[in-house]
C-alpha cells in the first residue's frame, strides 16, 4: 500500500464505459463489405481491383491533404475516408476508367465532407456525392457496362480502365446491359437467381445481393447500423412495385426484382444508413426509409433512368435535419396526461 | 402496455455496464476501528445546510445531536463518537470547495459504545409526530442523493400513498452494501418498511431487487412473516434500474409526468439502507451516525463492505481496508456511473456516500473523443427519451437556449449517453455545462 496521497484525477463520472469506438464501427463495416468486394473481383476480373483501388486511393490522398492540417493526418486513422472510397468504388462500373475513380474519389472527399467540416458535420452521403459527381460529369463512361469476365477472364483488365484523362476510349468496348437497363428498355426481366448470386452485369459491387445481405446481418448483429432504415426502405419498395407490377407486369417489375436489382441492396443497407446523414430517432429512420423507398420506386418506373437509388438517397438526406427536427423522442413523463 | 414489460420487469432504454459486483458481493459488513478525527459537514444533504448547536471545546457523546435543522427540507446532525467539539469553521469538501463544518477529536478512552435507548412507541406517533422524528434522527436518503427522508413522507391533503417501495436495485457497478444490508438483516430490514407503511398508510410494501442478487430475494422472501404486507419483485439488470422514476415504471408500469414526484402516483420510495437507518431509530434509537460504505474499484487493496461512523476521513477507511494501489489515479465517491471525484483523502464519509472506488490508468486515461457521428447509440441509450447527442452538439457550440427546446432541464444526469458514446464524447457533461449555465443566469436575472 502507498501512504504517499496518489495525484488524484477528478475526471468525472461515468467512468465506465462500452467497448465499442467509432473506428471499430467504421472498421466494422469494411469487413461486412469484403465479402462483396472480392464478389466484384471474381465477377469482373482484375480490373475491379484497379477501380477499387483508384476510388480509395482518390478519397484517401484528399483526406490525408485537406484534414490532415491541423492534426497530423489524424482523421485518415479513423478509416471512414477508406470506407468512402470502397463504397463509392463499389457503385462504379467495371470499365470506368481509372483516372476518373480517382477523381470520384478526391470529389466524394473534397465536396461530400472535408468542405462541410469534415466527419460528422456533412449533410450528403460523400460517397453518393463523388458518385454524382461523375454521372453527371461522365455519363458515357458511368453507363457502359463491362460484361462479367468470369474465373478464365480473371487476369483482363477492361481496355477502357486504362484510358487517360480526356482522351476517349475506343467505341470497340464488349457492352452488356444491366438488369435494370434490360427491364427499362427491353422489358425483359433476369432470373431471380442470378441477382441474388450476382452473375450479372452492374457496377461492382451492386450485384450479388446475397452477399450484400449477409454483411447487413452481420452489420446488425453488431449494432452498427439501425435495422430501420434498410427493412422500411425494402418493404416500401416491395409494396410500392407490387401495385405497379398489378397494374402493368410487362413495364413493371415484380417486387423481388425490385428489391435485388440494381443498387437496391448496396444503398439501402451500406449507404443510407450512413449514420452522419440519416435520422437519428427511430421514428426518422422510419419517414426517411419509406422516402427511400418511394422515390426509388417512382425514378425507376417512370423517370428516364433505369436505376435511381443515388438520387432518392442523396433526396432524403436534405431532407434529413427537418426529419430530425419533427421526430423528436417523446420525453419521459411529458405528453401523458397523469392517470 | 408492452406484455413483454410483466416479463421483464423493466423501463425502456438504458445500458448494460458489467456488473462488476463480484470482488465485494461476498464480503460481509465489518466495522472499522475509530479514529481520532471526525468531520461533519453542515450541508451534507439536499436543502438548507444545518445550524451548529455545539461550541468549540464541549464534550460530546456518540449519537449527541450536533447541529439542527434550519427549514423543512433540512435535517439534524449526530456526533459519530464520544470526544470534544475542536472546530466549526471552512474546509475543503469533496470537489475542493470550502464549506463549513464541525471537528470533533474522539476520546480515546471513551468505549464509544452507542446508548442503546428503548424502542420508540412508533405505534402510537401521529404522522406529524412521526416526520418530526425522522427529521430529529437526521435519516436522508441513503442512496446517494441525501434527500432529507422525512420531507417525503409528509404528503399533501388529497393524495394517498398506496405503496412503499423499497429500492434495493443498486444498479451501479461495483457497489454492494444495500445487498450485504439484504442479505445480513433481512428481518430488520422488513421491520423499517413495515413501521413506514403503517405510518404513510400504504397498503403494500414493494421490494425491488436486481436479479444479479438471487440470494437477497430469495433471503427477503423466506423472512417476510405473515402480518407483514411485502411482494419481492425482482428486475431486470439494466442501468439506471435503481433510479426513482424508473424503478417505479418497471414495477408499476407508471411514467410520472415530467415535474411531478413518485407520491403522485400513489408511491413512496426509500433505498434500503434508509429503510435501515428508520428502523436502526425507532427500534433502537440510535440516530444516523454510521453508514455502510463499499470499498472496491481496481486500485482498492482490499476491496470491503463497511460501517463507517460518519465523518470519518476517506484516507482511514482506505487504510483500514490496505490502502490504495500504487497504481490509482483517481478516486470516485458514490459508483461509477454517477459518483463524484474527490480531491483530497481528507474528505470525510458523508449520509450520501455509498462507495469509495478507486480506478487506476485503465478506466480514466482520456480517451480520443472522434466527432459524433449521429450513430444513434445515445438516443437509444437515454431513459428520459432525450436527444443527447444534438444537446451535446448545441452545449460544445454554446447554444444553452437552445438546448432547453431538446428539454435540457429533463435530464437526470444518469450518464448513459456518455457510456454508450463510441466516439468518447462527454455528452453528460456538455448536458451539465448547459444546466448550470441556465441556472446561472436564472439566478443573476432574480
Amino acid at each position: 500500500m502507498t501512504e504517499k496521497d496518489p495525484n488524484l484525477l477528478l475526471q468525472h463520472a461515468p467512468l465506465l464505459q462500452q467497448g465499442m469506438t467509432t473506428p471499430q464501427a467504421m472498421r466494422d463495416v469494411l469487413y461486412a463489405l469484403l465479402p462483396v468486394t472480392l464478389a466484384a473481383v471474381w465477377f469482373f476480373g482484375l480490373g475491379a481491383i484497379l477501380v477499387l483501388l483508384a476510388s480509395i486511393a482518390g478519397a484517401a490522398l484528399t483526406e490525408w491533404t485537406f484534414a490532415s492540417q491541423e492534426k497530423g493526418g489524424e482523421s485518415l486513422l479513423d478509416g471512414t475516408a477508406l470506407l468512402t472510397g470502397l463504397l463509392l468504388g463499389l457503385t462504379l462500373p467495371p470499365g470506368l476508367p481509372l483516372w476518373m475513380a480517382f477523381l470520384g474519389g478526391a470529389v466524394s472527399i473534397g465536396l461530400g465532407k472535408v468542405i462541410w467540416g469534415g466527419l460528422g458535420h456533412n449533410l450528403f452521403n460523400p460517397a453518393l456525392v463523388g458518385r454524382a459527381f461523375l454521372l453527371a460529369t461522365f455519363p458515357i463512361a458511368m453507363t457502359t457496362w463491362a460484361p462479367l469476365t468470369g474465373a478464365d477472364g480473371f487476369f483482363t483488365v477492361q481496355p477502357s480502365n486504362l484510358a487517360l484523362p480526356f482522351m476517349q476510349s475506343g467505341t470497340d468496348a464488349v457492352t452488356s446491359a444491366t438488369p435494370l437497363g434490360l427491364m427499362k428498355f427491353e422489358q425483359q426481366s433476369t432470373p431471380l437467381v442470378n441477382l441474388i448470386i450476382g452473375n450479372t452485369a452492374g457496377s461492382l459491387g451492386e450485384t450479388s445481393g446475397l452477399l450484400l445481405i449477409a454483411g447487413g446481418i452481420y452489420l446488425w448483429m453488431r449494432r452498427d447500423l439501425d435495422w430501420r432504415i434498410p427493412v422500411s426502405i425494402l418493404i416500401t419498395v416491395m409494396i410500392f412495385s407490387a401495385i405497379l407490377d398489378m397494374v402493368d407486369s410487362t413495364r413493371f417489375p415484380d417486387p423481388l426484382f425490385s428489391v435485388f436489382s440494381g443498387g437496391m441492396l448496396l444503398g439501402s443497407i451500406y449507404m443510407a444508413t450512413d449514420p452522419v446523414t440519416s435520422p437519428i430517432t427511430p421514428k426518422g429512420a422510419w419517414i426517411f426509409g419509406v422516402g427511400v423507398g418511394l422515390l426509388v420506386v417512382l425514378i425507376r418506373a417512370f423517370g428516364g433512368l433505369p436505376e435511381g437509388m443515388m438520387y432518392s438517397i442523396l433526396l432524403m438526406n436534405a431532407a434529413t435535419p427537418l426529419i430530425d427536427r419533427y421526430t423528436q423522442p417523446r420525453v419521459f413523463g411529458r405528453g401523458k396526461a397523469l392517470t | 402496455m408492452n406484455p413483454l414489460r410483466l416479463l421483464r420487469r423493466s423501463f425502456d432504454h438504458g445500458v448494460h455496464p458489467a456488473h462488476l459486483k463480484e470482488q465485494t458481493a461476498d464480503l460481509p459488513i465489518q466495522r472499522v476501528p475509530f479514529v481520532n478525527r471526525y468531520l461533519m459537514p453542515l450541508g451534507q444533504h439536499i436543502g438548507a445546510p444545518s445550524r451548529a448547536i455545539v461550541t468549540v471545546g464541549e464534550r460530546v457523546r456518540r449519537g449527541q445531536k450536533i447541529a439542527d435543522a434550519t427549514a423543512f427540507v433540512s435535517t439534524t446532525l449526530h456526533s459519530p463518537v464520544t470526544g470534544w467539539v475542536r472546530k466549526i469553521e471552512g474546509f475543503r469538501s469533496m470537489d475542493g470547495s470550502f464549506a463549513p463544518a464541525i471537528e470533533i477529536e474522539a476520546d480515546p478512552y471513551a468505549t464509544q459504545q452507542e446508548e442503546r435507548g428503548d424502542p420508540l412507541p412508533w405505534q402510537s406517533l401521529s404522522i406529524e409526530e412521526f416526520i418530526a422524528a425522522v427529521q430529529e434522527a437526521g435519516i436522508v436518503g441513503m442512496g446517494g442523493a441525501a434527500f432529507p427522508c422525512h420531507v417525503k413522507f409528509s404528503i399533501p391533503d388529497g393524495l394517498k400513498i398506496r405503496y412503499l417501495l423499497v429500492n434495493g436495485a443498486e444498479c451501479e457497478p461495483y457497489l454492494t452494501n444495500d445487498h450485504r444490508l439484504m442479505l445480513e438483516r433481512p428481518d430488520d430490514l422488513l421491520q423499517g418498511a413495515e413501521i413506514v407503511r403503517r405510518k404513510i398508510g400504504a397498503e403494500e410494501t414493494v421490494i425491488g431487487v436486481e436479479v444479479n442478487k438471487p440470494d437477497a430475494i430469495e433471503i427477503l422472501r423466506r423472512h417476510v412473516k405473515p402480518d407483514q404486507s411485502v411482494r419481492i419483485v425482482p428486475l431486470q439488470v439494466k442501468y439506471p434500474q435503481g433510479a426513482e422514476k424508473m424503478l417505479i415504471k418497471s414495477i408499476f408500469d407508471r411514467e410520472i409526468p415530467a415535474g411531478l414526484l413518485p407520491r403522485d402516483v400513489e408511491v413512496n420510495v426509500n433505498n434500503v439502507g434508509t429503510i435501515i437507518a428508520i428502523f436502526d431509530y425507532f427500534e433502537r434509537a440510535i440516530p444516523l451516525i454510521e453508514r455502510i460504505v463499499t470499498v472496491a474499484g481496481p486500485g482498492a487493496a482490499y476491496p470491503a463492505n463497511l460501517i463507517v461512523p460518519l465523518g470519518t476521513p476517506v484516507r482511514e477507511v482506505l487504510r483500514f481496508c490496505g490502502g490504495l494501489k500504487e497504481e490509482t489515479r483517481e478516486v470516485i465517491m458514490g459508483g461509477p456511473m454517477m459518483g463524484r471525484p474527490i480531491a483530497s483523502l481528507d474528505v470525510p464519509i458523508l449520509k450520501g456516500s455509498s462507495g469509495i472506488l478507486a480506478f487506476t490508468e485503465a478506466e480514466t486515461a482520456g480517451r480520443k473523443e472522434y466527432p459524433c457521428i449521429k450513430c444513434g447509440r445515445c438516443v437509444e441509450a437515454c431513459p428520459y427519451f432525450l436527444n443527447p447527442s444534438r444537446l451535446a452538439r448545441l452545449s460544445k457550440a454554446r447554444m444553452f437556449d437552445e438546448m432547453r427546446e431538446y428539454s435540457l432541464m429533463d435530464c437526470v444526469e444518469c450518464g448513459c449517453c456518455t457510456f454508450s458514446c463510441p466516439s468518447n464524447i462527454p455528452i453528460v457533461q456538455l448536458i451539465r455545462t448547459g444546466k448550470d449555465d441556465l441556472r446561472n443566469r436564472k439566478e443573476t436575472e432574480q
